[in-house]
Parts: structure tokens; sequence; C-alpha cells
């Protein structure tokens, strides 16, 4: 280093990532007054008050060690028999691993499960932290861009024809953030078909599996002969409104999650214990305030729909997490994005900043209230008017 | 309208009373068109009684009293419950009444524009009920929460406007 200037020694993996475009967003809408977000990617609900009342009786009676590395087996207890409602069966003893948010987890597979010059496909356009979380870990990020004609649903062309055959991995989220759209059963089976013909290991983020509006939640896990090939993860931060307690979990095959494990042990020991106490409780006793938070977002989704389809913006028909992904009329997804905000002060996200497929289309949140929801589709009501 | 739907109106509704027929539509994902029927069925069928508004009267500085008073009664051949909550909830100054277990048999909200209009009422209207053999008045001293609605400040978020 010469001189206190760092600019030689940062590594390369990580200088070539560009910053993300949601941030310049977030500056953008930092400078104006009296922003109404549509551009919030969690919940606007707090946590369930039994599972905050049950972080805060854990701090009075000193719970604040270490946990196992793996998490409270009471938790990993719960977390399995919670997750059979999906159809999902997991040893808490080998097959299940608490960890600092979905985050965490996902990054330890990319690091435990890829080598450099790995290649894992990246389904989008996606939450974008997958592309960086490869390539910090040292292998190739491959974009396999959805369709809005498919509804952003992954299929076996889209796979194809991205050239994922030769890759290693395969990672994506449904329910989707930033599209919203979700995948049957039926629809998952091509993908699993394209994953056993080449051989792939799948990362299915399903943190947004609860917030599933119009059918019920289906995990490819529980395809046929795809338990031993894929990684599950899961979460308290979106269904449990617990962001900013950063608690989530994977689900695998023992020597998946065993390796994810080597790491997770030294680099992180364990995930926040105080989390953990509220995520038990969270577990036992807090479907119904989560049942009730689905009910207000499903709410809120019929409403933006259809005030969306009123001001002639077709909006593709979202149908899980808390995002619309509408087309912007002239597909110029930035332009409007930033227009909206200066001269309506509504904040959303261009779709382009989510990967390939995403541009000519927004992310709008409907994590709001449903006072400001109303508020920000007027404004932009006006705004279509007035510009397209 | 189904049934579940139905419900699912009755609890917004409840929840926020002020919403135009056209967002109820939309939240619901049915026509304005029934949601205007349901609404008038669902007060003919008794199971809409009012809408009103929950008001901090301390932030609009009208310094109005209100109290709990539990109420006891003996019950005779020719009387039954219903006939005294008849009688008490006709006053206006009774906001509340309903029949309770345990110590005491009525629990009845009384708002008046002063605790002596208050004091006033339970002794002169309530008390003097022949079946009435004891009241016990609480004033209401500070309200933190009203029908699912919160006296103390708003919660800000804290979130970050723009977020992944
Ligand atoms: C698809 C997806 N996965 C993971 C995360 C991060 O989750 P966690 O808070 O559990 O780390 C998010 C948050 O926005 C997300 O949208």
């Amino acid at each position: 280093m010469k001189d206190g200037n760092w600019s030689g020694e940062i590594a390369e993996r990580v200088r070539t990532v560009p910053p993300s475009g949601i941030r310049r967003f977030f500056e953008l809408a930092e400078e104006q007054e009296d922003v109404i977000s549509l551009g919030v990617g969690e919940p606007d609900f707090s946590a369930p008050w039994g599972a905050r009342e049950a972080g805060i009786s854990s701090l009075e009676t000193g719970r604040t060690s270490y946990t196992a590395n793996r998490g409270k087996r009471e938790l990993r207890e719960e977390i399995a028999r919670d997750v059979r409602r999906y159809g999902l069966d997991y040893s808490p003893e080998d097959e299940i691993i608490v960890t600092t948010g979905v985050s965490e987890g996902v990054d330890l597979a990319f690091r435990a499960l890829f080598d450099p010059g790995d290649t894992v496909a990246v389904a989008q356009p996606a939450y974008v932290s997958y592309e960086p979380g490869v390539t910090f870990a040292g292998a190739e990020p491959l974009p396999v861009p959805t369709r809005a004609e498919d509804e952003f649903k992954l299929t076996y062309d889209a796979l194809r024809d991205a050239g994922a055959g030769d890759a290693d991995g395969l990672i994506y989220c449904y329910p989707n953030n930033p599209t919203g759209a979700v995948m049957t059963r039926d629809e998952l089976g091509e993908v699993a078909e394209f994953c056993r013909q080449n051989d792939l290991v799948v990362l299915a983020d399903e943190v947004y599996a609860d917030l599933t509006y119009e059918s019920k939640h289906a995990s490819i896990a529980t395809l046929d002969g795809m338990r031993e090939r894929t990684v599950v993860f899961n979460g308290f931060s979106k269904a449990y409104a617990m962001t900013g307690t950063r608690l989530g979990y994977a689900l695998g095959p023992s020597d998946a999650v065993g390796a994810m494990n080597r790491i997770h042990q030294y680099t992180m020991l364990s995930a926040p214990t105080t989390a953990q106490y509220m995520a038990i409780e969270a577990l036992r006793r807090c479907a119904d305030e989560v049942e009730e938070m689905r009910q207000e977002y499903n709410r809120r989704r019929n409403l933006v729909l259809s005030r969306l389809g009123e001001m002639g913006i077709d909006p593709f028909e979202a149908k899980g997490a808390f995002y619309v992904f509408p087309r912007v009329p002239d597909g110029d997804d930035e332009t409007f994005a930033e227009e909206l905000l200066k001269q309506e002060e509504v904040a959303v996200v261009p779709g382009r900043v989510f990967g390939e497929g995403g541009e000519g289309h927004l992310r709008m949140s409907y994590a709001t209230g449903m006072d400001e929801l109303k508020k920000a589709m007027d404004r932009i009501e006006g705004f279509v008017e007035r510009n397209y | 309208m189904n049934e579940e739907k139905r419900r699912e109106l009755v609890e917004v509704l409840a929840d926020d009373a002020r919403r135009s027929t056209d967002d109820l539509a939309r939240m619901l994902d049915a026509s304005a068109d029934d949601v205007e029927k349901e609404i008038e069925a669902l007060e003919d069928e008794g199971v809409l009684r009012g809408y009103t508004a929950v008001v901090d009267w301390e932030e609009f500085d009208d310094d109005r009293a209100e109290a709990y008073v539990e109420v006891n009664v003996s019950l005779d051949r020719e009387t039954d419950y219903v006939d005294i909550a008849d009688r008490i909830a006709r006053f206006p100054e009774v906001t509340s009444l309903t029949l309770v277990s345990g110590n005491y048999d009525f629990g009845l909200t009384v708002e008046a524009d002063s605790m002596n209009d208050v004091s006033a009422f339970v002794s002169e209207k309530v008390a003097p009920v022949p079946e009435i053999t004891q009241t016990v008045t609480h004033f209401v001293m500070d309200k933190y929460k009203e029908r699912g609605f919160g006296m103390g400040d708003g919660d800000d978020d804290e979130r970050l406007s723009v977020s992944p």
C-alpha cells in the first residue's frame, strides 16, 4: 500500500462488482421531502408482539450467549415442524442450519458448494444480491432472463437458451422479488427436469413462501429427485416482519448443510441469540398474525392491481411477495421512475436494476399502509395522464 | 358475495369504516355494486350497527369525563337482566353496557361533561333503580388504547425509503 491509498489493495472480485442500482435510487429519494415510497423491500408491519416479547424476556433472563453453531435445537425442531406445511421434511439434527438472515445462508451456499471457475445460473429479474454473491465466492454468475410473456416464471426454454445446461448450479426466488411472480408445482416441474438432466444444484430462495395469495406455495425440493440436489432458504424477515432481527435458515441434504456449517462455525459461530428466541415464539404462536398480515397485503395488492389497470397500465398479475412489476407505457423504466420521483414524489424502482428481463418495468412495493398507497396511486394516475 | 368475502368485508369495515365503496371493491376484488348491496344487507341484518370515529378528545382539548361503573343487581321473578339493561341503556350518558361474569353483573361506560356530572348521573339515575344493589365508579384517568387504536404518538417509519 502506498501513502494510505487502498485502490491497489481491494480484491479484484470486490472492485469489479458495481454498486447496486437500488442505492442510486435511495439517494435520489433521500433528496426529497415528502416522498411516498413504494420502493421499500421490507414489511411496514412490526414483528408480532409475541415474538418481540419473547426476545425481551430472553434478555431479561440473561440469554445472551452463543448458541450451537447450527442454531438452538428447539428452534431447529420448530422449523422442521413448520416446513412440513409445504411437504418439506428435514432432520433438525443435520439437515437444518439457522443463519443470520437468508442473506448469510445464500452466501454460505455459494461458498460451500462452488469452486472458482464454476458457473451459477441466476434467474432474473431477481433480488440484487445473487450475482455479486456468486462473484464474491469466486464463481461466475450466468444471468437467465425470464420474460413478461411467461409472467416472469422460469422455464425450461429460458434455462436452455441462456446456456444454463453447462452451469453447476441455479439460484432463483419464487415468490419473486421484484416481479411478484409465483410458480406452481407443475411449472416447477420443467425447471426440475432441466436441473436433473444437466446435473445442477438448486438454491431455492423461498423467503416469500408465506406471502402467496392465490395458491399454496410449492417448493421444488418436494419434486421427484430434487430433494437431494436442492438447498431451500427461508427466514423470518418477510412473513414475520423481522428484517432487522436477521434470522433465516437453510434446509438441505446433510452433506450440503454440513459444508455450509463448516464455514458458518468459523465465520459466524451462531446466528443472533435474541433473534432465535423470537423465532421460536414466532413459529409456535404467531401464525394468526402472519395470516392477518398476508390478508392485508392481499387487499393492497388487489387495490394496486385494479388502480393500475384503470390507468391503462398493464400490471401483470403479481401473485406473491409484496411487489407488482408493471410495464412502463413507453418502456423507459428509468425515466419514468426518475420523473415520478421528481414530479410526484413517489419512489419506485426501475426494473432494470434487478437484472436481465427487468428493463421496461417498475417494481412497486405495497408494503405501505393503505392510505399512503392510495395517495401514491392518485399521484401516479395524474403523472401518467400528464406524461403518457 | 361468498361467505369468505362477506367476512372480509366486515373485518375491513371494522378496521376502517371510512373507505369508499370503490376502494373496498378494489381491495376485495369485487364489484362496487356487490359491495354496496352487501353492506346494505349487513345493515339490515343488524351485523353492522353503526359507524363512528375513534376520537382522542384530549387532543381536541375537550376535557369530558368518563368512568367505568360496576353494577350489581338482584333479580326477582318479574325482572331479568334484559329489563334492567334496557332501562339503563336508554340514557345517552351510557356509551356501552355489558353483562359480565365475575364479581359484578353489569359493566357500563359513562361519559359526561365533567366528573361531577358523571357522579351525579350515577347517583341520581343508576343507583336508584330498585334492582340495583351496588355501584362502584372508576374514573378514567388516562387512555392508552381504544378500539384497537393506540392513543400515544404514532410509530415512526424508520425503514430506508428504497431498499432491495
Ligand atoms: C428474495 C430475497 N431473498 C433474501 C432476502 C434477504 O433476506 P434476509 O433478511 O433473511 O437476509 C431478501 C430481502 O429483501 C429478498 O427479497
